[in-house]
């Protein structure tokens, strides 16, 4: 792995009521692929938009793509998706009107793309698998579409580093699964990732480098040396137990004990295959 | 024809009819923009605050435009940034700076009550008061506004749109929001006079409203609302002549009417398809192959495609 794609050092980030997280100390080596999981207020947001200069509250070093990055000052090479929530999804745009917004850098000062932007768009969007989707109103998109356009958007301003807040959230396992594909591709082209996720067994286990986040950094490494009872249940606050598939081999999270109105009706049924060793 | 040639006699109509085609279009274009954020009240708020700002020019002999327009400059600057705050918001925002700058307007005058009747002028709409100065005037702030959109259109489009993701991506969005803010405080300045305070933000709001229903994507919103509101203006006026009515009443009715004309017409098209979908669905839900009593149709016609599991 080359040069870091993302320091932070001692970084403490939050908003005017305080911080969010503190004392973070994170290197992301350039190529990687990263996932920051961790319970919903962690920060794993927060620490997201800390690293595109989102964030109004930060101390410590942050740096980006080799550049300081401060509130305002935006590092010059990422690409930033949102999470799809946060989206007008109202607003009068189609599919490669959101994507060619991505070439803000590169465009000329007329109001309307030239030959050349359009072609970047069209190029992009078959590369995604969307092309026939350019003149469609992004309303009318599926969950998958709609995450496709957006990373559209980042990828055709060319950036070394993709940032991506809950790609696979509120899809379904198929498309989180050509998603993640995508994601791979991406990165073997070179191009750094960082993302949240909340799927620990499906996306989350099947990374190189995953961060365990709780207003810090609980721990970080490959799934295989964080992904033990006792860091899960640390990062998640909860009774956490790992398991390992005896025919698959992967890893497997899961709530230690049964919990809520639906464990007496649960016990009733067959018994669960046993699938899976413990994972210390 | 008398309804339109009539008036065109009169200068000061016809110096009138220059301005409500100008302010017109003026508040159709920054209106889109305006209703995409969210913030379908800050022509109401603003104009309010210009008036307070109108007031304190007077008193101080100094000039309406430049006064007024500072004023709300201002306004719409202390917006943008209390609007930031999440504890506050767009909508408390808007109230607070602009009811406070009415108010000392609204203070000013119950001490001076010599130039009341002027200020009513200013709250309802008047063309009578309409100088060669004030063409020119708002001509030249139409012009600036106009080359301004077109020139930043990209940028106010993204921010509008997305203005974090805008920021990252290379928009300098604080000069575009700091731009933007001038020029809606020259617009409500240059629309005061004909529209009047009250009605501004319903001349803002109506021409992209009614544009929305009719075009789905930002360009062609921009170049309909700013149609329609220049349409509005013209024909508001040989309304207000004609059944002598203030300009700025004429000028929202007829707006009014045409948004109602055009979510009757679109409703009704809607409706229209709708059916029409839901015919041709039943006209090809019978499909050639449908089994025959007693038989029983294949899973499949292409036996490749269908997959055994274990």
């Amino acid at each position: 792995m080359s040069t870091p794609a993302v320091v932070l050092e001692n970084v403490s980030c939050g908003y005017q009521r305080g911080f969010v997280l503190t004392g973070v100390d994170l290197h992301v080596p350039g190529g990687q692929f990263v996932g920051l999981i961790g319970p919903s207020g962690a920060g794993k947001t927060t620490l997201l938009r800390t690293m595109v200069g989102l964030t109004p509250r930060v101390t410590g070093r942050v740096e980006v793509g080799g550049r300081a990055v401060t509130a305002g000052t935006p590092p010059a090479n990422v690409g930033y998706v949102p999470q799809v929530g946060m989206i007008d999804w109202s607003f009068p745009v189609t599919v490669e009107n959101v994507v060619v917004m991505g070439k803000q850098r590169q465009m000329g000062w007329l109001p309307w793309p030239s030959r050349k932007d359009k072609r970047d768009v069209a190029t992009m969007l078959d590369r995604l698998g969307i092309g026939e989707l350019a003149k469609r109103h992004i309303r009318d998109l599926s969950g998958g579409q709609q995450q496709r356009t957006f990373l559209a958007r980042a990828l055709i301003a060319q950036p070394d580093i993709l940032i991506l807040d809950e790609p696979t959230a509120s899809v379904d396992i198929r498309t989180r699964d050509e998603i993640l594909h995508l994601l791979a591709e991406i990165n073997d082209t070179g191009i750094t990732i960082v993302i949240t996720t909340h799927e620990l067994n499906s996306l989350a286990a099947h990374l190189p480098w995953v961060v365990c986040v709780n207003h810090g950094i609980v721990a970080q490494g490959s799934p295989e040396d964080v992904f033990t009872s006792r860091i899960m249940s640390r990062t998640f606050e909860a009774e956490m137990r790992v398991i390992r598939d005896v025919e698959t081999g992967n890893l497997l999270v899961t709530e230690a004990g049964s919990h809520g109105p639906f464990a007496l009706r649960s016990q009733s049924g067959p018994d669960p295959v046993a699938v899976g060793e413990d994972v210390a | 024809m008398s309804f339109f040639t009539d008036p065109l006699d009169y200068e000061f109509f016809r110096q009138g009819l220059i301005v409500a085609t100008l302010v017109g279009a003026l508040c159709g274009a920054m209106g889109v923009f305006i209703v995409l954020r969210r913030m379908s009240y800050i022509g109401h708020g603003l104009s309010h605050a210009a008036f307070g700002g109108a007031v304190v020019a007077y008193l101080m002999n100094f000039s309406f435009f430049l006064g007024a327009g500072l004023w709300s400059f201002i306004a719409a600057l202390l917006i943008n940034a209390a609007s930031r705050k999440r504890n506050i918001g767009a909508d408390a925002a808007i109230g607070i700076v602009t009811t406070a700058s009415f108010a000392l307007g609204v203070a000013l005058i119950s001490k001076k009550r010599s130039f009341t009747r002027n200020f009513e002028a200013a709250l309802f709409g008047n063309i009578l008061g309409v100088s060669r100065e004030d063409i020119l005037i708002i001509g030249g702030v139409a012009a600036a506004v106009g080359v301004a959109i077109f020139l930043a259109y990209k940028q106010l489009l993204f921010t509008t749109f997305d203005e974090e993701i805008a920021a990252i991506s290379g928009v300098p969005t604080r000069w575009v929001e700091t731009g933007f803010a001038l020029a809606l405080a020259a617009t409500i300045v240059a629309s005061m006079n004909i529209v009047g305070v009250t009605l501004i933000a319903a001349a803002i709001v109506i021409p992209p409203s009614t544009a929305r229903m009719l075009t789905q994507t930002f360009g062609r919103l921009l170049i309909l609302s700013t149609v329609i509101g220049a349409a509005t203006g013209f024909f508001g006026m040989f309304l207000s002549f004609e059944y002598d009515i203030a300009s700025g009443a004429a000028i929202v009715l007829l707006g009014t009417g045409i948004f109602l004309a055009v979510y009757l017409g679109s409703g009704l098209l809607h409706r229209l398809q709708a059916t029409e979908r839901v015919s041709a669905a039943g006209r090809s839900a019978v499909p050639s192959n449908l089994p025959v009593e007693g038989t029983v149709a294949p899973v499949s016609s292409n036996p490749d495609r269908v997959r055994t599991t274990g």
